[in-house]
């Protein structure tokens, strides 16, 4: 299911091919287009803004949509363009480093569990997880900012921890299909032992599974991300973030709704793309599945 | 049944003493005094000395854990700091408000995953189906809140249909409070609809490739029959777990919502709980929701065994 090379290519020009159907992939294409432009945001956003973010600009507050504001102004009178950019930056920092922490964490935790399947730590990792998925996330969020304040590494943490038993999992279920592999067996015969085959031919084997995985956590952490800050538990003042900015708009929505316009697009546009280039690639990695989810 | 049944109590009560014990060593794991950090530094000395007595911090931790929990089993849930109320009389009122909430968004996002799920699925490939699956593409990548926010925008604002925020009061009449949280639940289900109805896709496919639905397809079943009779029971499994994680993220979840539109519910509650420090609060909600959360998945595994004869005799 995951042995690219072995399943479902020819084992020369292998590489050649996949890239060849992953420019055909639609899905592949736009999803990443899509999440390359807001990354390309963030990354030029630390050498060039067209406006300073944190410049109050009173005379030009609440303007709409112009040729000096492409996205408008906001009630400070800053670009509302040069915030969702260096807001970029935040979100797929927060994102990111919390997919670092999902996988860091539970991809050991899934290769040791399946290399001692039917043992107690077996046991006992799985059903942490179990606990895991059992507390409602956001619920956890608010209870890690209350106790150590409203910040974006404690936003991280909250949607790191909560990556763990998603990654664990998916590791687990694909490394056990995979210690019944032939080749395993050999290594076995081989005389190495079961980290070595864990870290040698499992894991691998598994990465195909991680990066769509992964790719689909960084989706879900752009969102939560968003929720947080909008609730205020995310990034603080004066840094900007797409919630933050959401949640500044509110009073004015009646009058200046340009201003919660266009950071909500910018959120929607790059979950899009994340799940899109998700669906892409799985499609890409396992054919079968095409068009199943 | 019965040992199926036993062994997910058990389960049950090992994660609900686990998760007791997180949330109270999160708090207790607290920088410094918590009577100070409630209160701020420049605290005097006796009012500081009244709240540790009051929070019981002068006891063991042991003797704390364990009159905490025990308050909770006798409905005890401690006494908000900020409000000087019992935290068990705040939850009853605001569960008035989240509660109907979440079932009114489940049964929205029921009604809408089921329809468009099982139509995607039967005309699989179809026009209909990639359109579905295009919505629920979108609807999957957009931020509850912000949906929230379109919606007032259109309905309230522009067209009055619906009023922007706040909550009548249930004795202001049944339909009045219906209304006020209907843009709230579209919001909040529209997400979740679109989870449920991928899910409800994938699931019908899966069952109708397997062989006892070709089966009853040779038996003279037309497509249509075979899907209601057969393939539909068997592809609910994986439905109902995700209506039951639903449920319980829609109660939850409802925390960033209640803020838009300002409904006084559990979210707002906890949130301002948060702002104010007022640790009890927010200790007793977030148990009270786990507590919903694990109670709520293992009637879910329950329902699995009703839906599937196999497990009821154990596997």
């Amino acid at each position: 299911m995951t042995d690219l090379r072995a399943d479902h290519l020819p084992p020369s020009g292998a590489p050649v091919r996949l890239w060849g159907r992953a420019l055909k992939s639609r899905s592949l294409v736009l999803g990443a287009a899509l999440t390359l432009i807001f990354v390309l945001a963030a990354l030029v956003s630390f050498l060039w803004t067209p406006f300073d973010v944190t410049g109050i600009d009173i005379a030009n507050k609440i303007k709409g949509p112009s040729a000096r504001n492409p996205l408008g102004t906001d009630h400070f009178g800053r670009d509302i363009l040069s915030m969702i950019m260096v807001g970029a930056r935040v979100s797929i920092a927060v994102a990111f480093v919390a997919v670092g922490i999902g996988m860091a964490f539970g991809v050991p935790l899934g290769l040791w569990a399946a290399a001692r399947k039917g043992s107690l730590l077996d046991e006992v990792i799985m059903r942490g997880n179990d606990l895991v998925f059992a507390f409602p996330s956001l619920v956890i969020a608010i209870l890690i900012t209350a106790i150590f304040g409203p910040s974006a590494v404690n936003a991280i943490v909250a949607i790191g921890i909560f990556n763990i038993p998603v990654f664990a999992r998916l590791t687990r279920s694909g490394a056990l299909t995979l210690w019944q592999k032939d080749y395993v067996l050999a290594a076995r015969v081989a005389g190495k032992g079961a980290a070595r085959i864990s870290v040698e031919h499992i894991l691998p084997n598994v990465t195909n599974l991680l990066i769509v995985q992964g790719t689909i956590q960084f989706s879900l952490g752009i969102l939560a991300e968003a929720g947080l800050s909008y609730v205020g538990l995310g990034a603080q003042p004066p840094t900007p973030s797409w919630g933050r900015m959401l949640a500044e708009s509110q009073t004015m929505i009646s009058f200046a709704p340009h201003m919660a316009l266009f950071p909500g697009l910018a959120i929607l546009l790059t979950v899009l793309g994340l799940n899109l280039m998700g669906d892409g690639l799985r499609d890409l990695f396992d054919p079968k599945l095409r068009g199943r989810s | 049944m019965l040992r199926y049944t036993l062994t997910r109590l058990l389960s049950l009560a090992v994660s609900l003493a686990v998760a007791s014990v997180v949330i109270f060593m999160a708090v207790e794991i607290l920088p410094g005094d918590p009577a100070t950090l409630m209160l701020g530094v420049n605290a005097q000395e006796d009012t500081l000395a009244a709240l540790r007595e009051q929070l019981g911090l002068n006891g063991s931790l042991w003797s704390r854990y364990l009159s905490w929990v025990g308050g909770m089993l006798t409905g005890d849930f401690g006494t908000s700091y900020t409000y000087r109320t019992p935290v068990a009389e705040m939850v009853g009122e605001r569960l008035w408000i989240s509660l109907p909430l979440a079932i009114y968004a489940l049964t929205l996002s029921t009604l809408i995953a089921f329809p468009a799920g099982i139509w995607a699925a039967s005309k699989r490939g179809s026009a209909a189906d990639v359109g579905v699956m295009g919505v629920t593409q979108l609807g999957v990548a957009i931020p509850n809140f912000w949906f929230a926010m379109l919606m007032v925008v259109v309905f309230a604002i522009n067209l009055r249909w619906f009023s922007a925020g706040g909550f009548p009061g249930w004795d202001k009449g049944f339909w009045l409070s219906m209304k006020s949280l209907t843009l709230p639940a579209i919001a909040l289900a529209l997400p979740q609809a679109s989870i449920l109805a991928r899910v409800m896709r994938s699931s019908l496919l899966d069952t109708l490739s397997e062989d006892f639905v070709r089966t009853a397809r040779a038996k003279g079943l037309s497509k249509r029959q075979a899907l209601w009779r057969h393939a539909l029971r068997n592809a609910l499994i994986p439905v109902l777990t995700i209506i039951g994680l639903q449920f319980s993220f829609l109660l939850a979840g409802g925390i960033i919502i209640e803020n838009v539109f300002y409904l006084p519910g559990l979210g707002r509650m906890i949130f301002q709980a948060v702002s104010a420090r007022d640790l009890i609060v927010v200790e007793s909600v977030v148990m009270l929701l786990v507590f919903a959360v694990i109670a709520v998945n293992f009637l879910v595994e329950i329902s699995y065994a009703l839906v599937d004869p196999r497990l009821r005799h154990g596997r």
